[in-house]
């Protein structure tokens, strides 16, 4: 699915990501941990295709398609996503009709036409009953007055819609309540399937309990320090990142 | 011969056409004295500063129209609320298109000023109203001495006019540059509601410029919605004064969509007389290639308690070029004020240009007046997130753009109205957004 070889990421000549290797196959979900400032978000950026971030070596593989140069647009059309850590208000675009947009872009962009207005009342319905949304949520304005939890819950109705190929996912456990993570994880869980992927950055191991990730990775100093299991992270949970660091350092 | 000298010599001939026995032509022969002495203004004026009309005044214009040019209702349908029932005054090449309209006298006066300046049954108004909030500035009075065409709307007391008033001016570009000057008058009185929408739109290349004055009251409790779309093709320039006298308890707010023409100043000014009251100015402004719109704004409280709200969106792309000049004047007396004023603009080119100025004279000392200016591009992490759902990069670019003229869209109180702006402001911003905004 993904394969990143020896990644190098600077935004504005200063350097973040300092050589990433990084292997997801279809049907993993793959967690990414670390300190602040390790980079973990700059990767996810990176890969959807944020501009401002530029590649100074390496490369990022989608299903064997170099992605490198590709547009976020075009990324997204290919079957990547990212859920945002902070999420943008747009006024007066209701999430309904931000979603519509959305997915008719990407079916444009396949040579589909617009999708029925019936069949998308329909899937908005149904993903909007998985998550637990309530219909009068979906013609507000799209992040505006959100709470955090509203705001990741909508990340990933977004992720239900839209049905990703890769879906990174950018510490979207944090500002949630147990009760909301609780939804926003089944919501993945229910999502996950042999055919895609997904990529969870995360501080804590609270979500993984939810989401049972088949591979952790430690990012530090952009650089992935350390990959283990799901056990890994419990260790993390427990000891923190300073044997890390000094393991590194050694 | 400038345009100056062929206005001026112009009045003589206008003379001939008009009855000079009346006291408006008094009015007239004052106001063309005043242009005489002051002339078009130009850059060393404060108050035309960022707009030179220099490039407008050298076309050879028609003062007055030779021929009565019919246009069929299908050619300019599209340029009307047209899925709506609503009263309309049109005009071609500045003269009445009855074929167009549809005017009444019942219950309520919506009809021509030539009509209304000329019928003694209308006397008492125009006495009363005519020129009584026009300021003597030289292009009002141009625009006075010349006044003969126009809308005329009188809606006396405790009427709820039940359906939208258009005004629309159509040039056919029959004559190879054309100069009109409507002259409108509304009077709303005693608890009445009236909702208008004025149109000025050129039918072909030829230049066309438009000096229009328009003289609102509000009296008493009344609420006035007044729309202006401007959304005139390139060769088009409009010069709009606007003036509001509001009396206690009103309501008014005017709206102004900018979206075409060559150049646009739009000189609204609004004068506070009475107590709580509130004065809405809204505007939003969309513009590219070399168009030029000012936005000259007015407020002055002259009573306590009163309220007012200026909001001005804009978006420059292009050489294009913005002013926005907003005073609010808050006399001594006028304490308990909230005054506020904002304007926002997007530049999304290196060579477009915003002057954005507030001036604020407050003379009282209990009051809340703010103010604010932003001139920015757009966010990029806001274009990021739409683009990393798949929204093309011209499409998310709309989207944002949309969003950020949205508020000053949600005051838009005819629905139909805010559908067709809607579908302007698409269509300016070049894209299919994919669903009805």
């Amino acid at each position: 699915m993904l394969k990143i070889n020896n990644l190098h990421a600077s935004v504005e000549e200063k350097s973040i990501l300092k050589g990433i290797n990084l292997e997801v196959k279809a049907g993993e979900v793959h967690a990414i941990m670390g300190p602040n400032g390790s980079g973990k978000s700059t990767l996810a950026s990176v890969i959807a295709g944020k501009e401002e971030y530029e590649v100074t070596a390496g490369n990022i593989l989608l299903e064997n398609e170099d992605i490198e140069e590709l547009a976020a647009e075009e990324r997204a059309h290919k079957g990547v996503f990212l859920s945002f850590q902070y999420p943008v208000e747009i006024p007066g675009v209701s999430v309904t009709n931000f979603i519509k947009t959305a997915i008719n872009a990407n079916r444009k962009a396949k040579g589909l036409e617009d999708m029925p207005a019936n069949e998308m009342l329909k899937l908005i319905r149904s993903k909007s009953e998985m998550l637990e949304i309530d219909r009068k949520f979906l013609s507000r304005s799209l992040n505006q007055g959100f709470s955090g939890g509203e705001k990741k819950r909508n990340e990933i109705f977004q992720m239900a819609m839209l049905e990703p190929k890769l879906a990174i996912l950018d510490e979207t456990d944090s500002g949630l309540d147990i009760d909301a993570l609780r939804i926003v994880a089944n919501g993945v869980n229910k999502l996950k399937s042999k055919d895609n992927a997904v990529i969870l950055i995360t501080h804590y191991q609270r979500l993984l309990d939810y989401i049972k990730p088949d591979f952790v990775h430690v990012l530090y100093n952009g650089k992935i320090v350390k990959s283990g299991t799901a056990a890994l992270a419990h260790e993390l949970e427990e000891k923190g990142y300073d044997w890390i660091k000094e393991e590194v350092n050694a | 011969m400038d345009l100056k000298e062929k206005l001026v010599s112009s009045f003589l001939a206008f003379e001939n056409h008009v009855d000079i026995d009346c006291q408006i032509h008094d009015i007239r022969t004052e106001a063309i004295k005043t242009f005489e002495t002051e002339g078009f203004p130009s850059k060393k004026d404060e108050a035309w500063k960022y707009t030179s009309l220099n490039s407008i005044l050298k076309q050879d214009y028609s003062v007055f129209p030779k021929q009565e040019n019919a246009i069929e209702y299908s050619d300019v349908k599209k340029y009307f609320i047209h899925d709506i029932d609503t009263y309309n005054i049109v005009f071609i090449d500045g003269k009445f298109a009855s074929h167009l309209s549809q005017t009444t006298h019942d219950g309520i006066d919506v009809c021509l000023m030539s009509s209304a300046l000329n019928k003694p049954k209308y006397r008492l108004i125009i006495e009363n109203y005519f020129n009584k909030v026009a300021t003597k500035d030289s292009l009002t009075s141009l625009n006075t001495a010349f006044a003969q065409e126009g809308a005329y709307i009188h809606i006396p007391k405790n009427k709820l006019v039940n359906k939208p008033i258009q005004i629309l001016h159509f040039s056919t570009g029959s004559e190879v540059a054309l100069m009109q000057q409507p002259r409108n008058l509304i009077v709303v009185d005693e608890n009445s509601h009236v909702q208008i929408i004025e149109r000025h739109q050129s039918l072909s290349n030829n230049p066309v410029l438009t000096n229009s004055v328009t003289e609102i009251f509000g009296n008493k409790r009344a609420i006035i919605d007044y729309y202006k779309i401007q959304n005139d093709n390139v060769n088009a320039s409009l010069i709009d004064n606007t003036f509001v006298n509001q009396k206690r308890e009103s309501h008014v707010s005017v709206h102004t969509f900018s979206f075409g023409g060559k150049l646009t100043r739009n000189n609204l000014n609004f004068y506070q007389n009475g107590e709580h009251m509130d004065s809405t100015l809204n505007g939003v402004t969309i513009i590219g290639d070399k168009q030029h719109v000012d936005h000259n704004t007015l407020v002055h409280h002259i009573e306590p308690n009163c309220e007012s709200h200026q909001d001005y969106k804009g978006i420059f792309n292009d050489s294009a070029t913005g002013v926005f000049n907003g005073k609010v004047i808050v006399n001594k007396e006028a304490q308990k004020t909230n005054a506020f004023q904002s304007n926002n603009n997007i530049l999304l080119s290196d060579k477009a240009t915003i002057n954005s100025k507030p001036q604020l004279e407050i003379f009282a000392d209990d009051v809340k007046c703010s103010h604010g200016c932003t001139i920015g591009q757009l966010d990029d992490s806001a274009m990021f997130y739409l683009r990393s759902r798949g929204i093309p990069e011209k499409e998310a670019k709309a989207l944002l753009m949309y969003a950020f003229a949205n508020n000053v869209l949600e005051s838009v109180k005819i629905p139909e109205l805010k559908k067709r702006i809607n579908g302007l402001i698409a269509n300016k911003l070049g894209v299919n957004i994919g669903f009805d905004l």
